[in-house]
């Protein structure tokens, strides 16, 4: 990885990667595939906005969606769209009814580029005219479009080996039944060599994933086809749903949450009492998307360059390798450590997390938090037992509603940490909240700032809100709700604006594109009437008639003690600045023998920024100087 | 002469009370070693600070109020408010250990008197006092008035002098018989300090929470944001934002130079760091750092901005702290939060903002709800905030109602991963009624805040262990720089393991627990790949070891490098060698003990100059020696004698082997251990002549040169 010292967005002070990032072993190779039968366009749903949308529709937008979260989240995984069921054709072997969507410059499996996800975007009104749908399993032809679209999707996904690539087919359909058209013999035949084609690409280490997308009204059987495809069996047979949805929007929201893979960041041991102690996976759900690392380029020929770190010797200037020993000052000396010795002191527990007791969770404390959470899932894959043991705690937890107080002991970051079972929630677009327990990692004492008692009151009572005003201030809160407020409502506006210009650059538009602030409050509802009477008497119970006048006192007076300040050093630097002869001093090079006091008397006098180190004063004034 | 004013500004002006009195003795250790913690963290943070230290209930009385106004007996000045130093730290470390009882009103009086001579009207707000006591014994009565007038008029001095103080008070087993009534006065008097001044009253009941509840480091909070906070365009509230919680980083300590010489007594020993940028096709092209340009990714593409296009078109949020509405407490889980914790005060002096927040801090609680804000810190921050406010309605009268803010995610920083429903996992996972009662029975009974009694592992109690271990490392370092890391503090290691006595008085539900569930390893798997089942202790086997082992069976998972000697150090080799060869949980304990013990005497003798190493390389070799004997391992001892003389002589170094001459070093003799194959009489011999089987057959010899 590239060392740079600008990089703003990297937290130097967290050696800890893996809490921002995920750590992947392995990058995936992911083949959309594609049913664009004319099944896929009849059925449809109503959405949001009225219009009806289709199954077709449903699936081409959710890639989209993806398509965008990769290329921030996961850019280096690759990607091939295919559509299978159409009248043209394209693709290497030169099949039948299968067409593999992409755009130039780019490989059929490849990394997702910006015009691929624009053209993309474009898909519903391009579709016809350029691809078309056809079903392509018919009485009287040998063709089997669906045996074609596993051999394309296994062709393309030849690239790589299985071993460093997670290979994954996710199939999109609406048909329970693809040979429902065929009889007899030939039919029986076309679903054998399709089974065996899905199986040699399981054999090659690619994982086939179906999103059957239904209705509630008619079912989507399993059993008929893929079930066997899929080797599906018993339980989980019953287990696997089909995408059921009344509305557009919850049949997006349960394609998202499919499309993405799992990834679990470690595996830890739970040492619970009496000598047990399970196995456990931990994920990382909620973490701060940032904007991506720096790539540092020549301004001259745009190529990326690397940074090559070295170090001195203050006292000698001499060049020295990776020093070994780090020291602090310490009662004037130099203590020095080794490396080995930091990670010694450190290491106050083993790298697991330990059981230490049960509190309410009434002690849990709004101010009793880090980091973000890390999520933790039972897994018997090691110990077989984990899980029961896992699950009855869990319930013992949320009946009894306490949590568990652990210590987790990270060799960079040991921590108490508090363990809240969460119970699974489910709505209609499918799981909200995972089953489970969340570690959040506590504070210590030394964390922890006392501020409240900074400002304590000089008398022994602080003023403390009448049961009147309390009373308006519930009606004020009644009336501004927001009802189905969900966390993560909210898109990133830096972010979107970010992603969006690059996209805009990248593809080399003139115009840049606009982005919504989502985060902007509601001013129209803020204005219903309802509203805004609940804000006057809130105002009112406590501010009385006279809040405007009485404010813009406060800030009058505030205005004018800051202005006054700045007047009297502006008023000071002009009567110092006369003081010295600034030409001749920049001329003879004697600007940087003055204090940073000094020159700023220069850059007052002048309304320049006075901010930074005094180099940085000293070109500022020469430039300004024209020199 | 500005800066200097400032500077003097922000110095603190502490004095440390110490009740030291017969009952205190026992939490002694633990109060030197959270004093020390805190002078050692002025060393470093805050080296202009000064610190005086009173201790009372001593039998001597030494202070200058004795002297101008007597009274005050029992009340010893330990050290002048003064700038900290190491002497300060020997001193905290050594309290005395009083026999008379003290009074702790004439202490703080002692420790105010100080502060009023040291800084007289100066330094408000940066004076404070800190007083440990466990207000066992009562304080005098007063010539007039009564205790509580004494209190107030002290308290009211306080106030006028702008010092705060700090109370912890110790309250370590609640039987305290005939003290009853002592301890409700006293707890009463200390209480109108609390309402009465600007003092703190923290009780502990262990000492765990001891050490977690002295401030050890002053950090002058920092507004984040001062300003409107909206809840529409024509009502705004001035609130204050301050972080609440913000991590106490491990210190980042500076890469060391030893290329200075050693005469170079002003040698900063620093080491600068340069960065060259070089054109990754062309490895010989640098590139200088005002020709690079930033790039982003995306995708496969690298798309270069240059920073004033960037801020041409990039997001610019105005600054502001803005409502966007309220929401059920119940619709924002916990896990949620993402970073550490800010908190909402109304501007301090506006009455009515402070009766605003007060008014919304109530009535959310009552009606379970919470508020929804944006927030933009400062102008030009190119990114928003949304997150949550939590009322924070104040228990204490004199502290205003304030808001917690929580940090919500946004959409791109959640992952919707699914995971299996746990009524849709098989049966077998499934626990039955009997395991579900286990459960609910450990998770009820493992209890860390009992009622009636101090919440245990309390974060505002708990120091950050990791941070203590390094402090007192680097105070071993600076007296011997060879020290050794010394292992976690015995009162520390609460934090990190299971309380023993919990688990002690719980051990019958444990063990129910341990006998419902049935763990084991998964056969499917390659042995190659097992990893979590090797680190788990004996008592999960089936057998099922007594109760009583539960403690140790939990012990033995954990510190093979700390706590169970795994290696022999360079300060305290002997004690080291001793615990590692008495361990017990392998029986190749033993030979590595040996081993290493050998390893570290040939070391400790090759590296001598002029022979400072000698005496401790004699009493290594005397613990081998004995060790040896209790093990009956006497040629593992005799062989390695041999083979040291032998050593010393090819190395000249024979003036060790006289030393161990006239030290009286001998083989182990047949009449020590039976074993041995040595006559006494021939025990003593070895040293004087030359041992010719050792010359002859080096091969025999167990230790290899050539493997030191």
């Amino acid at each position: 990885m590239d060392i740079d010292p600008d990089d703003v967005f990297r937290d130097d002070d967290d050696p800890e990667d893996e809490f921002h990032q995920e750590r992947d072993a392995t990058k995936e190779m992911l083949v959309y595939l594609v049913d664009a039968s004319p099944k896929m366009f009849s059925t449809t749903f109503p959405s949001e906005d009225q219009k009806d949308v289709s199954h077709f529709q449903i699936a081409v937008r959710s890639i989209a969606q993806s398509l965008k979260t990769q290329i921030i989240n996961r850019s280096y995984d690759e990607v091939a769209i295919c559509f299978f069921n159409t009248r043209e054709k394209k693709n290497l072997q030169d099949l039948n009814g299968v067409y593999v969507f992409n755009v130039p410059e780019r490989e059929d499996l490849d990394r997702p580029t910006a015009r691929l996800i624009k053209e993309f975007d474009r898909i519903e009104e391009s579709f016809d005219k350029q691809i078309g749908s056809k079903y392509g399993i018919l009485p009287g032809t040998r063709d089997n479009s669906l045996y074609n679209a596993f051999w394309a999707a296994q062709a393309i996904l030849r690239k790589g080996s299985a071993k460093t690539a997670d290979k994954r087919i996710l199939l999109f359909t609406n048909e329970d039944d693809p040979f429902g058209n065929m009889k007899g013999v030939t039919k029986m035949d076309m679903m054998r060599t399709t089974l065996q084609r899905a199986k040699d690409a399981q054999d090659l280490g690619i994982l086939i994933e179906l999103l059957p997308l239904s209705r509630p009204d008619e079912d989507f059987n399993m059993s008929t086809f893929y079930a066997e495809l899929l080797g599906l069996e018993g339980n989980d047979l019953a287990e696997f749903k089909a995408l059921i949805g009344e509305r557009f929007e919850d049949m997006k929201d349960q394609l998202r949450k499919r499309i993405f893979r799992k990834r679990k960041v470690r595996r830890i041991n739970f040492i619970i009492a009496g000598g047990i102690s399970i196995e456990l996976n931990t994920y990382a759900l909620v973490r701060p998307t940032n904007p991506g690392a720096i790539t540092w380029l020549d301004s001259v020929t745009n190529l990326p360059i690397k940074a090559e770190r070295s170090f001195f010797c203050s006292d000698t200037g001499a060049l020295l390798q990776e020093p070994p020993k780090l020291f602090q000052t310490y009662k004037n000396e130099n203590i020095m450590f080794s490396a080995n010795e930091l990670s010694e002191i450190k290491r106050v527990s083993t790298g697991h997390l330990r059981l230490l007791g049960f509190k309410p969770l009434s002690c849990l404390k709004d101010y009793h938090n880090l980091r973000p959470s890390t999520f933790v899932f039972p897994s018997d894959e090691e110990v077989i037992g984990s899980t029961c043991i896992f699950i009855a705690l869990h319930r013992s937890m949320l009946r009894l509603k306490r949590f568990a107080v652990a210590f987790y002991g990270s060799s960079t970051h040991p921590q108490l940490v508090a363990l809240v079972a969460q119970d699974e929630i489910v709505s209609t677009s499918g799981q909200i909240e995972p089953p489970g327990m969340h570690m959040i990692y506590l504070p210590y004492s030394d964390d922890i700032r006392p501020v409240e008692e900074l400002h304590t009151d000089t008398n022994p009572m602080a003023p403390r809100a009448t049961e009147d005003q309390i009373k308006s201030a519930s009606l004020l809160v009644k009336r501004v709700d927001l009802k189905n407020f969900s966390v993560c409502q909210f898109a990133n506006p830096a972010l979107q604006r970010h992603y969006a210009v690059l996209q805009a650059l990248a593809l080399d538009e003139d115009e840049m594109p606009d982005t919504k602030d989502e985060t902007l409050p509601d001013e129209e509802g803020l204005a219903r009437p309802g509203i805004v009477k609940a804000l006057e008497e809130f105002k009112l119970s406590v501010y009385g008639e006279n809040f405007e006048e009485e404010n813009d006192l406060m800030n009058n007076e505030k205005t004018s003690e800051a202005s006054k300040k700045r007047k009297a050093i502006a008023e000071n630097a002009t009567k110092e600045y006369a003081n010295y002869d600034w030409l001749d001093l920049a001329d003879n090079g004697k600007l940087k023998e003055l204090t940073v006091v000094e020159l700023k008397y220069y850059l007052t006098r002048h309304n320049l920024p006075v901010t930074g180190k005094k180099e940085a004063l000293i070109s500022r004034i020469l430039t300004h100087m024209g020199k | 002469m500005l800066l200097v004013h400032l500077y003097s500004m922000s110095l603190e002006g502490l004095v440390l009370v110490l009740d030291v009195g017969p009952s205190m003795h026992a939490l002694l250790p633990e109060i030197e070693k959270v004093c020390s913690m805190l002078v050692q963290k002025k060393l470093i943070y805050n080296k202009y600070d000064e610190v005086g230290v009173v201790v009372f209930g001593t039998a001597d009385t030494k202070n200058d109020l004795t002297v101008e106004v007597g009274g005050y007996e029992n009340v010893m000045v330990l050290r002048d408010v003064k700038v900290v130093d190491g002497d300060l730290i020997e001193a905290v470390q050594q309290l005395p250990r009083g026999s008379a009882h003290g009074d702790f009103l004439d202490a703080i009086v002692v420790g105010m008197d100080m502060l009023i001579k040291k800084y007289g009207p100066t330094n408000k707000g940066k004076k404070r006092l800190c007083l440990i006591t466990n207000a066992l014994t009562p304080i005098k009565d007063p010539y007039e008035g009564s205790k509580e007038d004494q209190v107030n008029t002290v308290a009211a001095q306080m106030m006028t002098h702008g010092m705060k103080m700090d109370c912890i008070i110790i309250r370590a087993n609640q039987d305290w018989g005939v003290r009853k009534e002592i301890v409700k006065e006293n707890d009463f008097l200390l209480d109108v300090f609390s309402t009465r001044s600007s003092s703190k009253k923290v009780y502990v009941e262990s000492a765990t929470s001891l050490l977690g509840a002295l401030r050890t480091r002053n950090i002058s909070p920092v507004t984040i944001y001062r300003g409107d906070f909206e809840l529409s365009s024509k009502l705004k509230i001035k609130v204050w934002i301050y972080k609440k919680t913000s991590e106490e980083k491990f210190p980042s300590l500076k890469k060391y130079s030893d290329k200075a010489p050693p005469t170079d007594k002003f040698a900063t020993h620093e080491i600068k760091v340069d960065y060259e940028y070089k054109s990754i096709e062309d490895p010989n092209r640098v590139v200088p750092p005002e020709q690079r340009i930033k790039g982003y990714r995306y995708g496969p593409q690298v798309v270069p901005i240059s920073s004033a296009e960037w801020e041409a078109v990039k997001f610019k949020p105005e600054k502001g702290v803005k409502l966007l509405g309220f929401t059920d407490v119940s619709n924002i889980m916990r896990q949620y939060y993402m970073r550490d914790v800010n908190i909402f005060i109304a501007e301090p002096g506006n009455t009515k903002a402070t009766l605003a927040v007060s008014a919304l801090a109530r009535a959310m609680k009552d009606m379970d709800k919470v508020a929804i804000i944006r927030c933009v810190w400062r102008q030009g921050q190119a990114n928003v905030v949304v997150g949550v406010l939590t009322p924070n309605v104040s228990e204490k009268d004199n502290i205003p109602d304030s808001f917690y803010f929580n940090v919500l995610p946004f959409a791109e920083d959640v992952r919707e991963f699914q995971f299996p429903s746990f009524s849709n996992l098989p049966p077998s996972v499934q626990p039955n009624e009997q395991q579900q009662q286990a459960a609910d029975k450990l998770v009820q009974m493992l209890e860390l805040a009992p009622s009636g009694k101090e919440e245990a592992l309390q974060p505002n109690l708990t120091p950050n262990p990791v941070l203590e271990r390094y402090y007192r490392s680097l105070e071993l370092k600076s007296k011997d720089p060879d020290a050794a890391i010394p292992p976690l503090d015995e009162t520390l290691r609460k934090i990190t393991e299971p309380d023993a006595e919990l688990l002690y008085q719980n051990r019958a539900v444990i063990e129910e627990f341990r006998t419902s569930f049935e763990l084991k390893e998964n056969p499917k798997l390659k042995k190659s790949s097992r990893r979590v089942l090797r680190e788990k202790p004996s008592g999960s086997s089936e057998e099922g070891e007594g109760v009583s082992d539960v403690g140790q069976a939990m012990d033995a998972i954990e510190y093979t490098s700390n706590v169970k000697v795994g290696k022999i150090g360079d300060s305290n080799p002997v004690q080291d060698f001793e615990a590692m060869i008495s361990r017990r949980d392998s029986p190749q304990w033993i030979t590595k003990a040996i081993q290493s013990m050998k390893d570290k005497i040939f070391d400790l003798v090759e590296n001598s100059f002029e022979g400072d190493t000698y005496e401790k390389a004699l009493e290594c070799l005397g613990a081998l020696r004995k060790g040896c004997i209790l093990e009956q391992e006497p040629k593992q001892f005799n062989d390695f004698l041999h083979h040291l003389h032998k050593f010393c002589q090819e190395k000249n170094l024979s003036s060790f082997s006289e030393y161990l001459m006239s030290h009286e070093m001998m083989l182990i003799s047949k009449n020590e251990a039976p074993e041995s194959d040595v006559p006494e009489h021939e025990a003593r011999l070895l040293t004087v002549k030359k041992e010719p089987k050792a010359e002859q057959d080096p091969e025999t010899v167990p230790l290899d040169v050539g493997r030191l």
